[in-house]
């Protein structure tokens, strides 16, 4: 008996001269202290406890910088020009960034820790991206496939985006779904309504966030999400605009057509919007009104495999068929594309042949 | 205690050269074949090691004969042994992480996978079997991770060599790594004649 209440005290004893031991350590190894992070030249200074990756640092701080992987250096989204303080380029990054980018002192921000005083290089924009807390407005079918999803904002209460931007909507823990889990979704709605903003959710079998969305979420519900983010919006020029669409891709242009017809935009515009059948269309009175207030848009709406019922006047094909007729040459032309990769990668192939210059080509591919 | 009247200089010299544990006792293998690719994180994982294994020599030998002899507790060498170990390692980790973070990237999960490293058990076993004192101990000890780097740095060199040659494509990576394993201990092995350890 004694023996044995001896042992284990002996050998609780080193676990705890152990553990401590590593306290004493960690407490000066782990510990960085106070570090300054200057952010573009002074427009912001952060005082923040470094011993963090500068990716969840500046989350914290309320500086959202865009991220697909939640931080396991596997999307390379999360760049940042580190001017100072990034210690030597790590061998998780170099598969991410391009020679001229390691030149430009371009970082992934998730694989760098806080150790020190940094001076660092952001977009302005960014600054735009929070955090925000919203109630489910309205939650209804648009087809059998896709849902509008309307969200009101409760904190903060307004929401500045470029038409065409999207948010990362937050998929709390449920049934399916372990852990929180963060997907991308574009505006719909007119970014003259800041207190809100719609979303248009494909069903994907088995997918973590569409399952929630389609068949979990109620309305009267709070979801998260941060945003908005995103190079996809409209450029300034007088080139004429193609915006290219298939199924929930509708999403973003909507938001753009939007701006169009409220800032008067009267570019010759031509808008293809593509289904299988006339049943997966959507928005269509939407769609048509916005004829009326935008004079230069024209809208072709094709359909790749139209029912005997459908009963189909229009186009026929895939939107790249649609294309192919329509686009004599591609010259003064911009293009925008958004929907499922295959078809965003076929149109891209395509209207370059047809010479629009790849740079003059703005897409969002829904992966 | 004192073993047949090797000193702990001869101790150290043969535990490097004539009784390597990497080559002649085969221990330690799994991170030898993964992290030799090149010279330079070969380095940074040996002196690792050699940290680790001096002082956990060193550390193991107090534990087992002040702490486990005396209470009758030599039945819980193992644990007491790993968690010296695995405390170590995690010193060394956050050592690593504070001052070279390319070398903790490069080693990755060969850190902290130091912890069950069998050359460093193997190390503390063999000592207690030996009947070392404390100064055979750590040159024991430091010796075997000295002569663990030796080979692994070694190894290092041979594949960053290897990298432009023409290999067979079956042999590739692991494969020839594994023939070039048994060159390097056939050339340890012509050692061994000088001193006996065991
Ligand atoms: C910039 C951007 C904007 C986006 N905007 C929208 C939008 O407005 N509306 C919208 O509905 N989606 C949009 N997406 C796609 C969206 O972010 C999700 O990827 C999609 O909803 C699937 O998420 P999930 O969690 O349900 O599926 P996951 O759990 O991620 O995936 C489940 C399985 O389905 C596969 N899968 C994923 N996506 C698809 C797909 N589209 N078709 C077929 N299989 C798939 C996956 O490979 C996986 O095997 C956008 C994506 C990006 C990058
Ligand atoms: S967040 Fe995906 S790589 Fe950094």
């Amino acid at each position: 008996m004694n023996l044995l209440v001896l042992s284990i005290a002996a050998l609780s004893g080193l676990g705890a001269l152990l553990a401590f031991l590593l306290e004493v350590a960690d407490s000066y190894l782990g510990f960085y202290g106070e570090c300054h992070i200057d952010i573009n030249e002074g427009e912001r200074e952060l005082v923040v406890h470094g011993g963090e990756s500068l990716l969840s640092t500046l989350m914290e701080q309320g500086i959202f910088i865009p991220s697909a992987c939640g931080g396991r250096g596997s999307c390379g989204y999360c760049r940042v020009k580190v001017h100072e303080g990034g210690g030597p380029l790590l061998p998780t990054e170099t598969p991410w960034l391009e020679p001229e980018e390691v030149k430009d002192n371009v970082r992934i921000s998730c694989q760098i820790k806080v150790r020190g005083n940094m001076y660092i290089e952001i977009p302005p924009e960014l600054f735009l991206i929070k955090e925000f807390r919203s109630r489910v407005e309205a939650l209804y079918d648009l087809t059998d496939q896709i849902k509008e999803l309307r969200l009101r904002l409760i904190e903060p209460d307004t929401i500045t985006f470029k038409p065409g931007q999207y948010i990362q909507f937050q998929v709390p823990e449920y049934k399916e779904c372990p852990e929180s889990v963060y997907r991308a979704y574009s505006i719909a709605s007119t970014a003259n309504e800041p207190d809100g903003i719609t979303l248009m959710v494909t069903k994907v079998p088995g997918g973590l966030a569409t399952t929630y969305i389609h068949e979990v979420l109620k309305e009267g519900d709070e979801v998260a999400f941060n945003g908005p983010y995103g190079d996809f919006y409209l450029r300034d020029s007088d080139r004429e605009i193609m915006l290219v669409a298939t199924g929930s891709g509708l999403a973003p242009i909507m938001s753009i057509l939007h701006q169009m017809a409220e800032e008067g935009i009267s570019r010759k515009t031509t808008l293809i919007f593509g289904a299988r059948q006339k049943k997966n269309l959507f928005y269509l009175e939407e769609i048509e009104a916005f004829k009326k207030r935008i004079p230069g848009l024209e809208v072709i709406l094709a359909l790749s495999s139209p029912e005997e019922e459908d009963r189909w006047q229009g186009e026929r094909g895939r939107v790249t068929d649609v294309l192919e007729k329509i686009v004599k040459n591609g010259a003064n032309k911009e293009a925008y594309l958004c929907g499922n990769p295959a078809m965003v990668e076929a149109t891209v192939e395509l209207l370059t042949k047809k010479g629009i210059p790849e740079e003059l080509i703005f897409y969002d591919k829904f992966t | 205690m004192e073993q047949l009247g090797l000193s702990a200089p001869v101790i150290f010299f043969a535990a490097i050269f004539t009784n390597n544990i990497l080559l002649t006792n085969f221990l330690g293998m799994c991170s030898f074949l993964a992290i030799s690719r090149e010279v330079r994180s070969s380095l940074g994982l040996g002196f690792a090691v050699i940290f680790v294994m001096t002082c956990t020599s060193g550390l193991n030998y107090l534990v087992y004969y002040y702490l486990l002899v005396p209470f009758g507790m030599e039945h819980f060498r193992f644990i007491a042994f790993i968690i010296v170990i695995a405390a170590f390692v995690q010193l060394v980790e956050m050592v690593i992480e504070r001052s070279s973070p390319v070398l903790y990237v490069i080693l990755g999960i060969f850190l902290p996978l130091i912890t069950v490293n069998c050359a460093i058990l193997g190390v503390a076993l063999f000592m207690i079997i030996r009947k070392y004192t404390f100064l055979q101990s750590v040159a024991y000890g430091a010796g075997g991770g000295i002569g663990w780097t030796l080979a692994i740095v070694a190894m290092g060199g041979i594949r960053e060599k290897l990298r432009g040659a023409k290999i067979p494509k079956p042999l590739e990576g692991p494969g020839i790594a594994l023939i070039i394993a048994g060159l390097m201990a056939l050339a340890f092995v012509a050692f061994s004649g000088m001193i006996q350890i065991q």
